[in-house]
């Protein structure tokens, strides 16, 4: 599935910038803002994903009732109540702008540890090899083939009380599978090049060759991991609180949906309860899909479309 | 090939123990124990709590040390007990699950198999016509980036509850009021409450497929033995052969990845519409507190993702001829 894991292409491909040398990093930069500028898809992409963070960010100052403010009950969107009330008389927009704070922070605190876990494992798997790698192959082939949701499911239903934040982490520690493979095998291919073996031969520690010669030589790769796995958390997230598990008493846009869907939503017709929610998700996640399609022919010279 | 199978069969044994670890190990670290929460909701006679409380732990055995309980857990596990379901008492576990098992296999198969084959046949169309690839493209992102409750509410209320029509029923496994029996009503009623759960998990699916046969395609139309070929003379149509077979050892090794992912998805979708697979009876697991049966459904998910995970191994063998001869190709 090349969307969420083009490893196998990009291990062929060889790293994205890989062997850049130090030869003029400022005309690089300038040269990636030129091709950034001129690809429609990052373009498209980013500003969707933009829109939508700005408009989290500032979304309450737009809110006219509150989250527990009861109007009149099931009303279509209309100008005091832009996309309507549920099915207690509680306005749809003011539910939408929280739900899309909390899902996007999750999505983000998902992103940013399953990039952080499988970085580290990708990092140690790839640089040591041998027995090491070979142990945390396994682990990875292991939590691989166990359904994520599934064993989210399992260790909610144990756990009763969620917060956003071990939310996101749960979440992080079952989807960092695919990227610790990509980046092990982006690894390996830097390993075996002369400026990492002369950082050895100089006597550096692994941990700062690591740090210092193999990271930022994938840099815009990992910034591409990054981004699939903060789409990722937020399409797992959105499952996780459609199911009744995400964080008790918050808001977000699967709690939104769940709601929806146990109040009669469909037989009631009170479709913008949930088509705004479900929306948000797909042109977020689609935005950042896209954006990081338009990415990699940024940093990827033999994709640019001339 | 035998090294092959072997280290796979090898990861699946491992995985199993794992994940059967997990399922023991789980409601043993989480603050709280489940004794202690059955207790909380039934209103006891004062005193009489502690001694309550000892009964239970004793008659589930959590009294004795965490490896006997460890090892009894793997005995009973041999023996095929996953212990008694609260949610439906005092029905075993495993009985519980042989009910609801069918539903979702008939929606997970079909659903897994065609969105594979139909994703794999436009992608690779996609890649031949630039017409087509601009509708394929944006669409089998939006799909792709479409999470699985919105798609099943929003194609319940289209074409369920009367957005559009009412063309199917909203929700179960078949009509209210017809006794399961193999007639024409009973079918007709069966597969018109499965169209729309399967609707849903195959279209999310066909988007990702769709992108990544067309994105791995073009990728190969640009290696050397694509070039090779054209400087032969060779017809367009035998590259382009040569391509989407190669192209489909990714997408084959993909497919065993997102096994995972479409479980979950299934999940999410049976809840929706209610449909009575094992996805509805994990979420009515947890609603009722049915640790048994939750431990027992996650076993039982692992061993069919496992069992399916083996199943694209031997296709692999028969597709990939380096993993015959002992180049590891996957």
């Amino acid at each position: 599935m090349t969307v969420l894991g083009t490893d196998e292409a990009y291990a062929d491909r060889g790293a994205p910038v890989a062997g850049a040398g130090a030869g003029a990093p400022k005309r690089r930069r300038f040269e990636f803002l030129y091709f950034a500028l001129r690809n429609k898809k990052l373009i498209i992409g980013l500003s969707v994903v933009l829109l939508f963070v700005l408009f989290a960010i500032f979304g309450p100052l737009f809110v006219q009732h509150s989250l527990t403010t009861y109007g009149p009950p099931r009303r279509p969107p209309s100008a005091s109540y832009p996309f309507g009330t549920d099915y207690f008389g509680l306005d749809v927009f003011t539910q939408f702008v929280y739900g899309l704070r909390e899902s996007l922070l999750v999505g983000l605190i998902g992103g940013c540890g399953a990039t952080v876990i499988g970085m580290t494992l990708g990092f140690i798997s790839g640089y040591k090899g041998g027995l090491i790698d070979e142990g945390l192959n396994v682990l990875c082939n292991v939590e691989l083939t166990i359904p994520g949701l599934v064993l989210l499911i399992l260790i909610a239903g144990f756990l009763h009380h969620t917060s956003p934040l071990i939310e996101g982490l749960l979440i992080a520690g079952t989807t960092w599978t695919w990227s610790m493979r990509a980046i092990r095998a982006q690894t390996f291919s830097l390993v075996s090049r002369d400026f990492v073996g002369l950082a050895r031969l100089s006597g550096e520690k692994s941990r700062s060759i690591i740090v210092r010669e193999i990271a930022p030589n994938m840099s815009s790769y990992l910034f591409l991991v990054f981004i699939l796995l903060f789409g990722g958390s937020i399409l797992v997230a959105a499952s996780f609180d459609f199911l009744g598990l995400g964080p008790a008493g918050g808001m977000s846009l699967g709690i939104m949906m769940m709601n929806a869907a146990d109040w009669s939503a469909l037989p009631l017709h009170t479709w913008w309860w949930f088509v705004p929610p479900g929306a948000a998700i797909t042109c977020v996640v689609g935005g950042l899909y896209l954006a990081n399609v338009g990415l990699d022919e940024v940093f990827n010279p033999k994709l640019r479309e001339l | 090939m035998r090294r092959y199978l072997a280290r796979k069969l090898l990861i699946y044994i491992l995985t199993f123990f794992i994940a059967a670890t997990l399922d023991w190990l789980l409601p043993r670290l989480v603050p709280g124990n489940p004794i202690e929460q059955l207790l909380s909701k039934i209103e006891l006679q004062p005193g009489t709590y502690n001694a309550t409380y000892k009964l239970y732990m004793h008659s589930f055995g959590f009294d004795r040390p965490w490896w006997k309980q460890y090892l009894s857990f793997w005995t009973a596990l041999f023996h095929g007990n996953l212990g008694v379901s609260i949610y439906d008492f005092p029905k075993p576990v495993t009985s519980v699950i042989a009910d609801y098992v069918l539903f979702t296999l008939a929606l997970l198969i079909p659903a897994i198999l065609l969105a594979y084959y139909a994703g794999n046949k436009v992608g690779a169309m996609a890649a031949r016509r630039k017409s087509l690839d601009n509708t394929v493209l944006p669409v089998g992102y939006l799909l792709t980036a479409t999470a699985y409750p919105w798609l099943a509410l929003l194609l319940a209320f289209l074409l369920a509850a009367g957005g559009i029509g009412h063309f199917f029923p909203l929700s179960g496994g078949f009509a209210f009021g017809i006794l399961p029996n193999w007639d024409w009503t009973f079918i007709w009623s069966l597969v018109t409450h499965w169209f729309l759960p399967f609707l849903t998990l195959f279209l999310v699916a066909f988007g990702g497929w769709a992108i990544g046969m067309r994105n791995l395609i073009i990728y190969e139309l640009e290696s050397d033995y694509t070039h090779y070929l054209e400087a032969l003379g060779a017809p367009i149509r035998l590259v382009r052969k040569y391509a989407y077979r190669n192209a489909m050892l990714p997408q084959l090794t993909g497919l065993a990845l997102q096994l995972g992912v479409i479980v979950g998805g299934a999940i999410v979708t049976e809840v929706t519409f209610a449909y009575p697979g094992l996805g509805y009876l994990v979420f009515q697991a947890v609603g009722n507190d049915d640790y048994f049966l939750l431990q027992g459904i996650f076993l039982f998910i692992i061993l069919g993702v496992l069992a399916a995970n083996f199943i694209v191994d031997i296709v692999y063998v028969i597709v990939d001829p380096r993993t015959r001869v002992g180049i590891s190709g996957a």
